[in-house]
């Protein structure tokens, strides 16, 4: 449970929070149309004549739109309804060309439904919170006005007129910043995971209507405000430690919050009145017309099941439970669906490779996919060639590493060279002569130099300076110029320093 | 040989097959007979010729060659200004439209074009299909081709919303055109002008490329001389097409092969509720003499009721105005037809100066019912109760259809009235459908068949109701009567 509070000058304040999350759906092609759905396109270069709404034309629901929500609603565990319907929403804007928006209120297709979002990143068991979701609608997107093409006109855009949306609504079960944060992240983890959306809130793919409202704890709700169309994370925070802090102040001032719409700025951080309730459109939502009622069918949904793959949260528990990773390595391996896909494609090779259990190797992978392969690759910078980090060439090292044939940072010097030029990592570790030596002969007679080269710090380490340890080690290491494998020198010196 | 003028679509599809006749030369006399009338019955907005010549070329060459002309091969037809039609003005008799050339071709228009039809023009009509006597046009009245005997030679009504076509049809200007019927307004239009006219079953024709008024009930149709013609246009303008959700995916019957006026074994209903108190004496007499000839086919004659007919006309102006309140919004002025730009106007001031001067007082007025009855706290004492309503009037006809096969009802409460008598006085105008709407509400095919003349010499029209997807049982009773009722009469050209 979350504490957060504000201070306010009478004493503390609870948050509440709910949001609307609206999500671009995959897919080619728009809702009820056939135009396309890329994103950059030429203005109006994707506008149908129905997304244009020339007269007489008709909405056809497409089908992919429908299996992408109802896929989305299964992931939650929500309740996919079989009859829904659409309606439209009417109000006049340039940006609507058929003076409404096809949407879902009275019979949206998925219902009730839930998120577990983890508080603490660190510990992804240790501070776990139930999410409810109320409803998953699908519906229109609008297009764009344009206002800097013209000193006295505006411009329209209709690219994104009819493209498809989901509207994911929350149950106001939020109580910080931190929580709704958490939840739009595993929200968008989510829906990555499914294939649903892809998540970029920058172009717009994923955009936010935060509900906030204050109370004393334990006392019924406030009144809400609803910020509209905030596109990151941060945002989303900042506009609920905003809005929060402000309807504290109202209060506190003998005032009562208004419920009403509200913009975001980013350049400022705070938010701003659009419109009131009493200026509230009233959009006369009436069933449309022109389509009839979405009916599912058992084989529709079976299929949309089947192709649900592995999410997060069990993703996670399999890789913690099957694979002995802690559950910070599981969390984070999870948290992105490319990486979850990177670590096991890498751990499947490295299993293969070594002829171990995938379990043997997880850990030796996981740090390499998290920590190691990633340090690399920033220090390289544009110098590094993605296309040369092959699953098989990261196995390759991670073998060689494994038998002892190279060390830690002779891995890191190799996987540099790979990702600079593609070559071999096994061909690299010879013509560079970056191996690390395990012929206990050669250490054996270095180890001796070295304590024969002491003599008072052997005297000392066995008084009981044991500190003195990483001494010797290192001396050796150095004889050796670095390439002696350390459990070989470890063993040796424990051997003959008794 | 016969004017060609005076056949109908069957004669000259098997006359052009047949080679008695060139499409071409059929299509030259209409064309002469729409540029001789046009002035004076004002049926065409925008009149075709080049496009029905066009036509009928094609279907000779066709001919010439030894290939199947099509069901309506060389048979030229007036076309509603309802459907786009590529490249041609499709105003829906609209200013706010005026000037609009779609760039795509309705899907039943181009049906009729595929079958071997040909374009005369666009037929005028109500605006936006909304009225019952097309007054409401931008384009003005359009004329009906009858006289009143004795009535001098005021102006009658051709009825609505398809009022041009009506009239076209009627004035020979066109052997057949397309109809769309929101409330009656195939089968009103056609009995006020003497022809036959078939709404089918919601769904048979899509609606793709039809300017649309109240999306749930809009449907075309065919108005032409005859039972058979209406038959054969029907076949050409029905089917299945994916771009319209709500079209019915089911094969086009052979409706034309399979007429037959015998209706032994058939039961007509009588709905009582449909005998209203103080009903025309006229009306009365031909809905008795169509009860008559339908026993004198065979049929058998059972009383039966719809009990919810009352509500029927309240809550199609509820539910139609709802719609076209939404289906009207897109006329905004932003991307085509009509824009008015007063001088330093922002969005909403363009909006409001475009639809003020583009839209008419009819289309108006229903716009303003409609959004009234969509609006928050209004929506569930008018909108959800009219669904309610048009459940229930399901349900009656649904129970009556267990009892009968089809249901014989006037089509209109009057022959054709005065042009200017009901037009300052909408609710006298809306009662001109309480027969016709209850069919609409339901999705049921129904159809208008002249049944004789009334003591002024004008016509009436019998309406035959189905139960759905039975255009069949509607085209069979509608031919039973039409053989009996032998009614010939046409409207004495003045014009």
């Amino acid at each position: 449970m979350s504490t957060y509070r504000i201070q306010g000058a009478t004493g503390e304040w609870e948050v509440v929070i709910g949001l609307e999350v609206h999500a671009q759906v995959v897919s080619k092609s728009k809702l009820f149309s056939g135009a396309a759905t890329a994103f950059g396109a030429e203005p109006n270069a994707q506008v149908s004549l129905v997304d244009a709404a020339m007269p007489g034309m008709l909405p056809v629901p497409n089908r992919e739109c429908i299996r992408q929500a109802v896929r989305t609603g299964m992931a939650i565990d929500a309740q996919i309804n079989k009859w829904s319907r659409f309606d439209r929403k009417n109000y006049f804007y340039a940006d609507l060309p058929q003076g409404y928006q096809i949407s879902q209120l009275y019979h949206p297709l998925v219902g009730e439904g839930r998120i577990e979002i983890t508080l603490d990143e660190k510990d992804p068991e240790g501070s776990t919170k139930t999410v409810g979701i109320e409803r998953i609608h699908v519906e229109q997107d609008a297009g764009k006005l344009m206002h800097d093409q013209h000193p006295t006109m505006s411009y329209v855009d209709l690219n994104r007129s009819g493209v498809a949306l989901m509207e994911i609504v929350s149950r106001p079960d939020m109580r910080s910043p931190a929580e709704a944060g958490a939840y739009v992240r595993k929200l968008r983890t989510i829906l990555r995971y499914v294939g649903s959306c892809d998540g970029n809130m920058e172009e717009g793919s994923m955009r936010a209507d935060v509900n906030v409202s204050v109370r004393r704890p334990g006392e019924p709700f406030g009144t809400r405000t609803e910020t509209k169309n905030v596109n990151s994370v941060r945002f989303v925070m900042q506009t609920i430690e905003h809005e929060a802090q402000r309807q504290v102040d109202v209060i506190e001032d003998g005032g009562t919050v208004v419920q009403e719409t509200r913009l975001f700025d980013p350049n400022t951080g705070t938010t701003r009145s659009m419109r009131s309730k009493e200026d509230a459109h009233d959009y006369r939502y009436f069933p449309d017309p022109d389509l009839l009622p979405l009916e599912l069918d058992d084989d529709f949904l079976a299929e949309c099941r089947a192709s649900l793959p592995e999410l997060p949260d069990a993703k996670r528990h399999r890789y913690e439970g099957d694979l002995g990773l802690t559950a910070y390595n599981a969390g984070e391996l999870t948290a992105e669906v490319e990486t979850a896909a990177r670590f096991e494609t890498l751990l499947a090779e490295t299993a293969k490779g070594q002829g171990k259990s995938e379990k043997d190797v997880a850990t030796q992978v996981a740090n390499w996919i998290l920590s190691i392969a990633p340090g690399v690759i920033n220090a390289l910078g544009s110098d590094a060639d993605l296309a040369n980090n092959t699953p098989a060439a990261n196995a390759a090292i991670l073998a060689m590493q494994a038998k002892g044939e190279i060390s830690g940072g002779q891995a890191k010097e190799i996987y540099e060279i790979v990702l600079k030029t593609g070559r071999d990592p096994a061909e690299i570790a010879d013509a560079e002569g970056l191996k690390q030596t395990s012929d206990t002969g050669a250490i054996e007679a270095a180890v001796d130099n070295v304590l024969a080269d002491n003599p008072d710090k052997v005297e000392a380490y066995k008084g009981g300076k044991d500190k003195l340890f990483g001494f010797f080690v290192g001396q050796t290491m150095k004889a050796m110029q670095g390439k002696a494998n350390p459990q070989v020198v470890n063993d040796l010196l424990k051997q003959k320093l008794g | 040989m016969t004017e060609l003028t005076e056949l109908g679509v069957a004669q000259i599809r098997d006359g052009v097959a047949s080679g008695d006749f060139t499409a071409v030369e059929v299509a030259e006399a209409f064309n002469a007979n729409v540029a001789a009338a046009n002035d004076a019955l004002n049926a065409f907005i925008v009149a075709t010729p080049e496009k029905a010549i066009e036509a009928a070329k094609a279907v000779d060459a066709k001919r010439a060659k030894g290939e199947a002309p099509g069901k309506m091969g060389g048979v030229p037809i007036g076309m509603k200004d309802l459907f786009a039609t590529k490249g041609v003005q499709t105003t829906a008799a609209s200013h706010i439209l005026e000037g609009f050339a779609p760039e795509y071709e309705s899907t039943v228009s181009q049906r009729l074009w595929d079958a071997g039809a040909g374009m005369l023009g666009k037929l005028n009509m109500d605006q936006f299909a909304m009225g019952s006597s097309n007054e409401t046009s931008h384009f003005g009245d359009v004329v009906n081709p009858w006289r009143a005997a004795g009535g001098g030679n005021a102006g009658l009504a051709p009825g609505g919303s398809s009022g041009g076509s009506s009239a076209a049809v009627a004035a020979r200007l066109c052997p057949a055109a397309t109809g769309t019927d929101t409330g009656g307004s195939i089968r009103q239009p056609a009995a006020f002008t003497g022809i036959t006219g078939i709404k089918p079953t919601y769904g048979r024709c899509s609606r793709w490329g039809i300017v649309a008024f109240a999306s749930s009930l809009d449907q075309a149709g065919p108005m032409a001389r005859d039972t058979r013609d209406c038959a054969i246009m029907l076949e050409a303008m029905a089917g299945f097409d994916p771009k319209d959700s709500t079209s019915l995916d089911m094969d086009v019957p052979a409706w034309e092969a399979n007429l037959s006026p015998d209706m032994k074994g058939k039961r007509v209903g009588i709905p009582r509720e449909y005998r209203m108190d103080g009903m025309d004496a006229d009306i009365v007499k031909s809905w008795e003499d169509g009860v008559t000839w339908l026993r004198d086919a065979g049929a058998e004659i059972v009383d039966i009721s719809l009990p919810h007919t009352k509500y029927a006309l309240p809550a199609y102006y509820i539910i139609a105005p709802a719609e076209a309140s939404s289906n009207l919004a897109r006329y905004d002025g932003v991307r085509y037809g009509l824009r008015e730009l007063p001088d330093g106007a922002n969005l909403q001031d363009m909006y409001a100066a475009t639809r003020s001067a583009g839209f008419g007082a009819e289309v108006k007025r229903r716009i303003l019912i409609g959004t009234y009855v969509l609006s928050a706290g209004f929506y569930d004492a008018y909108y959800t109760q009219a669904q309610k309503v048009r459940t229930l009037i399901s349900h009656d006809f649904r129970n009556a259809f267990a009892e009968c096969d089809v249901i014989l009802a006037p089509t209109a409460p009057s022959a054709a009235f005065a042009l200017g008598d009901k037009s300052d006085d909408p609710l006298a105008m809306y009662l001109n459908d309480v027969f016709a709407v209850p069919a609409s509400m339901a999705g049921l095919p129904a159809m208008s068949v002249p049944a004789g003349l009334n003591r002024d010499g004008l016509p009436l029209g019998l309406q035959i109701i189905g139960n759905a997807f039975d255009e069949q049982g509607v085209l069979n009773a509608g031919l039973a009567i039409e053989q009996r009722a032998g009614f010939t009469a046409k409207p004495e050209k003045w014009w």
